[in-house]
């Protein structure tokens, strides 16, 4: 492949010090580029997939060390590209233990807009995009009995609020089927984590008002693979949200709606 | 994306672990029945850019076996005797026979392999490319010194007949070359005469490491196996002590009954221990002992047991052959009893000068790091004339050591330590064991001559580096691109 860009690391790997192999999808920025970077640190050879071919130079001209990168050009909404793209990927990392599903967009939705475009743009990187990777690993995975599958979901699919309806719809959609291939792929060892950020200092909280608890993304990236790490099926970064949405999920939907949550 | 490699459908990926345990990659992996099916595999391998491994028995402790992401040919089913001569003692087998299936197909015409793993598992494809060793290396070599004839499949996908005359370089290649020259499709071996299913074993304990070391060549005259097992953990004025085992084969009219002990039954290993306890779940209880206080108490219990019933002056007894050289199929599955992170084994072969010093360093290098290890086996050797050859006219000690999630780093170091030692007392590796070797200790151990000659070879026979494992690609893909 002519576009697939790499740090030009070469190593070789040896029985008693595995490189795991990890894939990102949407590493362009935010919480994915932290993750690369932080996969990178924690001696991963990493693949890195995103829309933005500029970015992902950026991204892999600034990481240090002694850690394989790959980084391929990728829309997510290219379904038909998806197969050929993975096992490529796979291929050139040598194996794949770990696979990140970080795409996602958060267009901006008035209170009185209603954008089949910007709805299905949402579903399309959100959620089939997600579907189309995850699938992929996920069949892998359950052949050859290990893996570990991350979904960057988000405290906004716990509820349907006013704000951005598919967004919600979206991420919530995301967290029914991360817990369905986990349900699925229980006897094959394999270990599906949902994240759901709360307020990560990243281009999507651009413009947002009234947050709180904001961490970067190189913290939210830590606290992710901590938790997957330490094999947690539902993860609230950072975990404060864990109890503000225990709150939220039973406040009943007639008191919900008046509020400005 | 034109460069895009061709698919290869996902429904013969597995994940290819190593006999140890302690690591594996994911492969695609294809059992060929037929030469034609191997030949299909070839080609399927090269129209999807796979490069291509082979796997016999799969009991290489590392990753002899492994091919990430690429393609494994596991050639068990490829296992037909094709040829036997009970006259002669010749034999022609497809390279999935295992060494069981040879030695029981021989047995009742008076036959046995010339040299034996100790697992019966192994396959003879398998042991010829590793060119395995018994505990009779000192008189018989290796494997390969009795095979006399191959016929290998190259990567062009013709066919190359190959003895000690006629292709003699790719036959000094290939036997040793780990797989990386071609497919073996038909080996023929010359066995041994046995005049009894019985040998006369002889066990002896001895007080420390030098007396250790010289027993081998104060018994080596009339003995046809010599192997020593030494207690890692003793200290002090014990440091080396071990119990030591001789065997012979029976002369013709010792045996007064052949026919019975030349018999299956004879050979069958019991199923249970005294009798009563089952040996299916043994390696369940072992577990409790494969820790650091365990095996101090296994090691120390052995010793103590050898002095009493054998003591330094030593004892005979009979023993079926099989019972005798396949300890490792004794109690079925022992290696689980190390736990999920497995084992891997750091054998390591000196000239005669240098070895007792080397295993002197290397146990106490053990013992300062609290990384005993777990079962320590030492053997005699004789020099072989193979490519890839690794036994010096000297010893060898094979160590056992237990992997876990958290001691991977420190046993890595350790190796680090120990290899600086082998290439002090210009010491040797063997792949079959191997797990931790590097590219620069495999030049420093092989030689500079010797792995630009494997090299050239593999470019001469293998061009396009068709064949591949994860061994190579460790070992020697990194000194080929210098």
């Amino acid at each position: 492949m002519t576009n697939i860009q790499t740090n030009g690391v070469t190593q070789s790997v040896r029985p008693l010090e595995p490189q795991p192999a990890a894939i990102v999808v949407g590493a362009s920025s935010g919480i994915g580029a932290a993750l690369v970077k932080e996969l990178a640190k924690r001696g991963y050879r990493v693949g890195a997939l995103a829309r933005r071919e500029d970015k992902l130079d950026e991204l892999v001209a600034g990481i240090k060390g002694q850690t394989l990168v790959k980084a391929i050009p990728h829309d997510v909404t290219d379904y038909e590209a998806i197969p050929d793209v993975f096992s490529q990927l796979v291929d050139e990392l040598g194996g794949l233990d770990l696979i990140i599903y970080a795409a996602g967009v958060m267009p901006n939705v008035g209170p009185e807009e209603y954008d089949f475009e910007k709805d299905r743009q949402q579903v399309e990187i959100n959620l089939l995009g997600a579907m189309g990777w995850l699938n992929l690993a996920a069949r892998r995975f359950q052949i050859t009995k290990s893996g570990t599958i991350i979904g960057i979901g988000s405290v906004a699919g716990d509820r349907g609020r006013k704000g951005n309806p598919a967004y919600h719809t979206t991420k919530g959609a995301l967290a029914t089927y991360l817990e369905s291939l986990r349900n699925r792929l229980a006897d094959s060892n394999v270990q599906v984590t949902t994240i759901k950020p709360g307020f990560i200092d990243t281009a999507m909280l651009d413009g947002v008002e009234g947050t709180f608890w904001v961490i970067s993304p190189e913290r939210a990236a830590e606290l992710i693979l901590n938790a997957a790490e330490k094999k947690r099926q539902i993860a609230y970064v950072p975990f404060q949200w864990r109890f503000v949405m225990l709150i939220i999920k039973y406040i009943p939907s007639f008191i919900f709606r008046k509020l400005s949550v | 994306m034109p460069t895009l490699k061709p698919e290869l459908p996902d429904d013969h990926l597995e994940y290819v672990e190593a006999w140890g345990r302690a690591s594996g990659s994911v492969a695609h992996v294809f059992r060929p029945s037929t030469i034609d099916e191997l030949k299909k595999n070839f080609k399927l391998a090269q129209e999807t850019g796979r490069t291509i491994g082979f796997r016999g028995g799969g009991n290489s402790y590392g990753d002899a076996f492994g091919n990430r992401e690429n393609m494994v040919l596991d050639l068990s089913r490829l296992n037909r005797i094709t040829d036997w001569n009970p006259e002669t003692g010749i034999i022609k087998v497809e390279p999935g026979v295992t060494v069981e299936q040879l030695w029981r197909y021989v047995l009742a015409d008076g036959w046995w392999p010339p040299v034996v793993t100790g697992t019966a598992k192994t396959t003879v494809g398998g042991c010829a490319a590793m060119n395995t060793h018994g505990k009779n290396g000192f008189v018989m070599g290796t494997f390969g010194d009795h095979i006399t004839e191959f016929e290998m499949l190259m990567a062009n996908g013709r066919k190359k007949v190959c003895n000690r005359e006629k292709n003699s370089e790719l036959f000094h290649a290939a036997i040793g070359g780990f797989g990386m020259f071609g497919c073996f499709t038909s080996l023929t071996m010359q066995l041994k005469k046995i005049y009894s299913g019985h040998l006369e074993v002889e066990g002896c304990s001895r007080p420390n490491l030098a007396s250790a070391m010289s027993w081998f060549d104060e018994n080596r005259d009339g003995a046809d196996y010599l192997v020593g097992w030494l207690d890692s953990t003793a200290k002090g004025s014990g440091f080396g002590r071990g119990e030591m085992h001789k065997a012979r084969y029976l002369q013709p009219g010792e045996d007064p009954a052949p026919a019975r002990t030349l018999s299956l039954q004879a050979q069958a290993i019991p199923d249970s221990i005294m009798g009563i306890i089952p040996k299916s779940s043994m390696w369940f209880y072992m577990g409790f002992f494969f820790n650091n206080f365990g095996m101090k108490m296994v090691n120390t219990g052995k010793y103590v047991a050898a002095r009493m019933l054998t003591g330094e002056k030593g004892k005979k007894y009979q023993q079926p052959h099989a019972a005798y050289h396949f300890l490792l199929d004794y109690v079925p599955g022992w290696k689980w009893g190390y736990g999920r992170g497995g084992l891997i084994q750091y054998q390591t072969f000196f000239p005669k000068k240098t070895a007792e010093d080397a295993f002197a360093a290397l146990l106490k290098l053990n013992q300062e790091r609290r990384m005993p290890n777990y079962l320590t086996v030492v053997k005699r050797h004789k020099p072989s004339d193979f490519l890839v050859s690794y036994s010096p006219d000297g010893y060898s000690m094979a160590m056992d050591f237990r992997i876990t999630r958290h001691n991977r780093e420190a046993v890595s170091r350790m190796a680090r330590a120990m290899d600086e030692i082998v290439v002090k007392h210009h010491g040797q590796f063997y792949f079959a064991k191997d797990s931790t070797l590097r590219p620069d200790i495999a030049q420093q151990t092989m030689g500079t001559e010797k792995v630009a000659e494997v090299i050239r070879l593999k470019k001469k026979y293998d061009s396009k580096f068709f064949f591949q494992t994860d061994l190579w690609n460790r070992v020697f893909a990194p000194l080929a691109k210098k």
